[in-house]
């Protein structure tokens, strides 16, 4: 089910298809992401979240379907096609994915060393900036190993938007982060994406979080899509897959919440 | 019997393939790099400064125990006075270049291997597959190039090395005069055992960067393995593997030089 919108799409995605041997991840999987909004794909752990984004990404070939940024399509082979969407698009993995043997400025300023032409000294003004604006210049000579997971999380973020792309894909960003954690992820992200104006595609699991944080929400099962709209209209849902999903996100949002008044009865203890 | 003979006899020509067009890819991908001196900077710096004190090391002891053997040997026919030729002809011709490889695929190309391994196990190369970075160009053109001239740099050290080692043990440790063992050195060297020297140097540094570039780069195709083990095997791998193509290489080349 693909809901249409009035906003022009920055992103189209019809018929994704994909199977690993005999496992089928990716059934028929079809999206619409308007220019400039915050979409989240839900889904269960395996529904074939980050397949889809890897897809997207090129960086598993899907068998079928079709793929289109900015109105053209993404084909194999077109390699101008690919390099123009590559420009346009960062990717934000689920690990991170930073270099281990380079600094917090050396990350951020990798993708303009080796995708662009500009001189080193713009180079590294425009790494400075984007450190600056995920407050992480103080931290420029740092490696990653030496921060935080959440200095890390905004490192990734600050490697991402320096190329100043059009569309970024989060793969699971609050995976394994604890529930205050998850808030403050959702809620950079949220953030940066109204401050710098891309184009978000957020694929997890934590539906509290994207309901508060996104424009629009999707839901992948079994690898089809099964719902797509606003966050109010995910709500109101009837459908017996959307519920539940939501039965079930609630019944971990009741445990969470304990745990949460356990800690704040913990923190009024001390 | 036979179908498992074929299926493995396949795999392996598939491989040798998928090797070639992995080394193609590396040299291709040179053309439209960025910042590529600096790279090859960095990769020179890896496998030469970094890999000196082991060829200091082993080119010492290999010239010392070549003054001492070739010494005793030579002394029962009264040609202790050949010392320099028989220890120079084998630095140059054979022990300077394959175990100055064999020592740079212990350092250099397993720390190689190594570092692809774990960067395709943790995403940091298919971060910059997204990023759209030429990986091949990135990770593996530099060290190619610089493998061409280093290899080459730390053979002729090691040469040098050697026959300084043979001079202590023969002429130092078993008084044979300095003037006759460097003598016979200067009258054995000749320039086609050079070249052949570094032509040698130059394709175990090719071979070697290359396979365990390879390896490294697929650690997770590793159908044997997982995680941190891929790694491990791939390393393994690309170390057994690069040390025998340095020796069957060896014996090619020589094959057409002698």
């Amino acid at each position: 089910m693909v809901a249409e919108t009035n906003q022009p799409l920055l992103l189209r995605i019809e018929g994704l298809f994909k199977r690993f041997q005999d496992n089928v991840v990716l059934d028929g999987a079809s999206l619409n992401v308007p220019r400039g909004s915050l979409v989240s794909v839900l889904g269960r752990s395996g529904a074939g979240k980050s397949v889809l984004l890897k897809c997207l990404a090129n960086v598993v070939q899907p068998d079928a379907g079709s793929i289109h940024f900015d109105g053209k399509p993404l084909t194999v082979g077109d390699a101008a096609a690919l390099a123009d969407f590559r420009r346009r698009c960062s990717f934000l993995f689920q690990s991170n994915a930073l270099f281990d043997s380079l600094t917090a400025l050396e990350n951020v300023a990798l993708p303009l060393e080796q995708t662009t032409d500009l001189p080193d000294k713009e180079i590294r003004e425009r790494s400075l900036e984007a450190l600056r604006q995920l407050e992480l210049e103080a931290h420029q000579d740092r490696y990653p190993s030496q921060l935080s997971g959440g200095m890390q999380k905004r490192l990734a973020l600050a490697r991402a938007i320096v190329t100043r792309p059009e569309l970024v894909l989060f793969d699971e960003p609050t995976a394994g982060l604890d529930p205050l954690r998850r808030n403050a992820v959702f809620a950079m992200i949220a953030k940066y994406q109204r401050q710098f104006g891309f184009t978000a595609l957020v694929v997890t699991h934590d539906l509290t979080e994207a309901l508060i944080a996104s424009d629009r929400v999707a839901l992948l099962d079994k690898g089809r899509m099964c719902f797509e709209g606003s966050p109010a209209e995910f709500t109101a849902s009837t459908a017996t897959v959307v519920g539940d999903f939501r039965d079930s996100a609630d019944a971990l949002g009741r445990t969470l919440a304990a745990m949460r008044r356990g800690e704040a009865l913990q923190t009024e203890d001390s | 019997m036979l179908r498992t003979v074929g299926r493995y006899s396949l795999s392996i020509v598939h491989e040798l393939g998928d090797f070639a067009l992995f080394t193609g890819r590396s040299f291709r991908s040179a053309l439209g790099a960025r910042r590529l001196g600096r790279r090859i900077v960095r990769a020179g710096f890896e496998q030469g400064v970094r890999c000196l004190p082991v060829i200091l090391i082993v080119g010492m002891f290999t010239g010392l125990v070549l003054g001492l053997q070739g010494y005793y040997v030579l002394n029962r026919f009264g040609s202790e006075g050949l010392l320099g030729t028989l220890v120079s002809l084998s630095l140059i011709r054979e022990l300077g270049p394959v175990l100055a490889a064999l020592m740079l695929v212990g350092q250099a190309g397993s720390a190689l291997a190594a570092e692809l391994g774990i960067q395709r196990n943790t995403e940091q190369i298919a971060a910059l597959e997204t990023m759209g970075v030429s990986t091949h160009a990135y990770l593996v053109t530099p060290r190619l190039l610089a493998a061409l001239v280093v290899y080459p740099m730390q053979t002729a050290l090691f040469v040098t090395v050697g026959l300084w080692g043979g001079s202590l043990s023969g002429s130092l440790l078993l008084g044979l005069e300095p003037g006759v063992y460097w003598s016979s050195v200067e009258r054995a060297i000749s320039a086609p055992d050079v070249r052949e020297c570094f032509i040698k140097a130059a394709t175990f540094g090719l071979l070697t960067i290359s396979l365990c570039a390879y390896h490294g780069f697929n650690a997770h195709r590793c159908s044997s393995a997982t995680g941190a083990r891929a790694v491990s095997a791939s390393t393994t791998r690309a170390v057994v593997q690069s040390s025998i193509i340095v020796l069957a290489a060896d014996y090619i080349i020589t094959s057409f030089l002698v």
